[in-house]
């Protein structure tokens, strides 16, 4: 390496910690505490606050966004807002007002976002496009305009221009008393409303004709719904963003839907999970001042998204991949203990009787292959259910007098299957293995008593029925 | 009644009167506006001219009085409600607004899930059902909304042999109890078992009147009418307006 090179190296080495540092300072936990607790300062404990009642009321409103499908709307809306605020802006200078107060900016923003939501309705009524199509194209052309007309306010040079910017990313750390209260009375109202609405918004959602049809007023309820999402979208402005606001509105409730089947308590745990976002993420950027603390908000939402995606009980992926893999090994034990049983028939002619002689491993290999790994779950379960157990160093395997029982079940069950598909369904009898397979392991007693019946009055036999081809190779796990 | 769709008629001069007390299907073939028929006739898209009135006034005011089945597809099933919360929403319009389903109007919904033999599903997710159970549920809404009159838009479409019985079994007693369904049916050959009347439609109404008997106009020549394979006068002509941009 040459002298230079290494001093480059080394420049950037620390260049680059430096600005890991001021990022992220080392915090302690009390001063951790004391955010979380609300107890670092007035200022700090309003925007925290702030912050939360805001994740609140947009995870609320936002669970009937996604319902109804409008999610995105809110996209175009917030896009929608910039030229407003630009305008609002320019109309107040030159009225010879303060161009930078706030309300004034945010009702510019307001009429800009349902001029550009109007404009997306208008392109889906009288053209063939669709909405993704339409919200496309408002969103980019309403925020080209909005950053033609923010050039066009720097390059007059005049004034308090600084901070018009700001709403582009947000800025929580200069939110008000004034701006959380606002903030908290909308969260109040929306929870309200949804408590009050729910029945007509879920009608509304879920079938909207039915809606109709019934007398309900679909396009005001719609109307209501879109104000909400509005109004949310203009107060979280300052706070998030407005890149950022649409992920308040559809990350909360998108992670709420992974832990319930019941839209109120959807709604619920959305604002639920808004509300923590907000809180969390405000807490963090309180820690890491450098840092925006609207994007962190967001990461905060997406980390609790990931959390619910992963975790959640019934819709989460790892709870699926769990059940998936239980389900395998199950399989897995049904196969081996029915592989043991017809090895036992194939060393006798009498039906197999407890207790049974050892099966040689490998012939219970000969005619089920499974991944190693499942054979040592299998054998770990086995030997917990007290069904078989390894002897002789692990080249054979006894099954207990319960285990004896419980091969013959399946196998019995297996067969019945099997007869069943060969004499009601016409399959033919050397494919009949297969498709009894991928049945027999979810037989449920009703099930099974409906086959006897339908394969003449079998009775209580003890034992199965013989095979209807011959025992071999074919059980793949 | 007049329908038009992007300046396109999709109905023509649709004059109608259903009889009462009866069960009523509609048959003709794909795009022949039958969906179209059932959703002018409930408000759900707007008519270019026309009126239709329930019971000698118009729906607006009769809404009371009609229940509707949509298309099963119409709607996402992956959407958190449960079997009995679809069903409450037959009673809708009875709670009216801003109450919360009362128990009295739980019990009706959780009556009607009885009716399609759906009483133990009542607090499924509505996805972990099958077709033909989505397709009860739906029915056990309209019978929630105790109407005198019903729309269903293919309630036999994608269902099982047992539900199909099931659903049947329910058109006739409601025709017992003195109610009139008007069904937009697909199966030409369950036309006579299921129904008393059946309206042909293909634009327009081709024949309309009883299945059976001597004034039967379940005929071959009708449908024959109805099915036609080349382009009738009627679409060609609908088409050349598309074109034009001509408007009703």
């Amino acid at each position: 390496m040459t002298g230079a090179g290494c001093w480059a190296a080394a420049t950037s080495g620390q260049w680059t910690s430096s600005i890991a540092h001021s990022l992220f300072p080392p915090a302690s936990f009390s001063e951790l505490l004391r955010i979380l607790t609300l107890r670092s300062g007035y200022n700090a404990a309003v925007v925290i606050l702030g912050a939360t009642l805001l994740g609140l009321a947009a995870g609320v409103i936002g669970a009937f966004a996604l319902l109804r499908k409008r999610a995105l709307m809110g996209d175009a809306l917030a896009h929608a807002t910039l030229p407003g605020i630009a305008a609002a802006f320019l109309a107040a200078t030159a009225l010879g007002g303060q161009g930078r107060s706030l309300p004034v900016l945010l009702v510019g923003a307001a009429i800009t976002g349902v001029l550009g939501i109007l404009a997306v309705h208008a392109i889906v009524r009288h053209t063939r496009l669709k909405e993704d199509a339409a919200i496309g194209v408002v969103l980019s052309v309403f925020f080209g305009l909005g950053v033609v007309l923010l050039s066009y306010i720097q390059s007059l040079q005049q004034g308090n221009v600084g901070g018009l910017s700001t709403f582009i990313y947000g800025q929580t750390a200069a939110m008000s008393r004034a701006d959380a209260l606002l903030i908290g009375s909308v969260a109040a109202a929306s929870v309200v409303l949804a408590l009050l609405l729910m029945k007509e918004f879920r009608v509304v959602c879920f079938d909207d004709r039915f809606a109709a049809a019934i007398g309900l007023p679909v396009g005001l309820i719609d109307l209501l719904m879109m104000t909400l999402v509005v109004i949310v979208t203009v107060i979280g402005l300052q706070a998030v963003g407005l890149i950022l606001i649409v992920a308040m509105l559809i990350i909360p409730p998108a992670a709420a839907r992974f832990w319930t089947e019941r839209m109120a308590r959807m709604t619920l745990a959305s604002g639920g999970i808004g509300a923590l976002s907000g809180y969390l993420g405000a807490s963090a950027s309180a820690l890491l001042p450098r840092l925006p603390a609207g994007s962190v908000i967001v990461l905060t939402a997406g980390a609790l998204f990931l959390l619910s995606m992963l975790l959640a009980p019934s819709r989460g992926v790892l709870t699926a991949a769990l059940r998936s893999a239980r389900l395998r090994l199950h399989v897995a034990l049904e196969h081996t203990l029915r592989g043991a049983y017809e090895t036992l028939e194939s060393q006798s002619p009498a039906p197999p009787s407890a207790p049974p002689p050892p099966v040689p491993l490998s012939a219970i290999h000969a005619v089920t292959t499974m991944h190693p790994l499942l054979w040592l779950l299998t054998k770990l379960s086995l030997r917990r259910r007290g069904l078989a157990a390894l002897a002789d160093a692990g080249a054979t395997l006894r099954l207990t007098p319960r285990g004896l029982a419980e091969a013959a079940r399946l196998t019995r069950n297996h067969r019945l299957w099997e007869e069943y598909l060969v004499t009601h369904a016409d399959i033919a009898p050397s494919h009949v293995d297969r498709s009894a397979d991928l049945v027999e392991h979810i037989l449920s007693p009703d099930l099974v008593a409906d086959l006897e019946r339908s394969l003449r009055a079998r009775g209580e036999l003890p034992t199965p029925p013989p095979s209807v081809h011959p025992i071999g190779k074919g059980l793949r796990t | 009644m007049t329908v038009a769709y992007h300046r396109r008629p999709v109905l023509w001069d649709i004059d109608y009167d259903a009889p009462d007390r009866s069960l009523i299907a509609i048959v003709g073939p794909n795009g022949a506006g039958k969906s179209t028929f059932i959703k002018a006739c409930l408000g759900l898209v707007p008519k270019a001219s026309g009126t239709v009135e329930i019971y000698g006034r118009p729906y607006r005011e009769q809404r009371r009085l009609v229940g509707y089945v949509p298309q099963r597809e119409s709607v996402d099933w992956d959407f958190p409600v449960s079997a009995l919360d679809v069903v409450a929403m037959g009673r809708y319009a009875k709670i009216g607004w801003f109450r919360p389903v009362s128990r009295a109007h739980k019990a009706a919904a959780l009556d009607a899930l009885a009716q399609v033999g759906m009483a133990d599903f009542a607090h499924r997710q509505i996805n972990q059902l099958s077709g033909g159970q989505q397709q009860r549920v739906f029915l056990a809404r309209a019978l929630a909304q105790e109407a005198k009159i019903y729309f269903m838009d293919e309630p036999f479409a994608g269902v099982d042999a047992a539900t199909e019985a099931a659903i049947v079994a329910i058109l006739r007693r409601l025709r017992d109890e003195g109610r009139t369904v008007i069904c937009v049916h697909h199966d030409l050959q369950t036309v006579p078992d299921y129904f008393d009347h059946v309206l042909l439609l293909n634009t327009r109404v081709v024949a309309a009147g009883p299945v059976s008997g001597p004034n039967s106009v379940f005929t071959r020549d009708n449908l024959q009418k109805t099915y036609g394979g080349r382009l009738t006068l009627l679409e060609e002509a609908a088409q050349a307006m598309a074109k034009a941009g001509t408007s009703l």
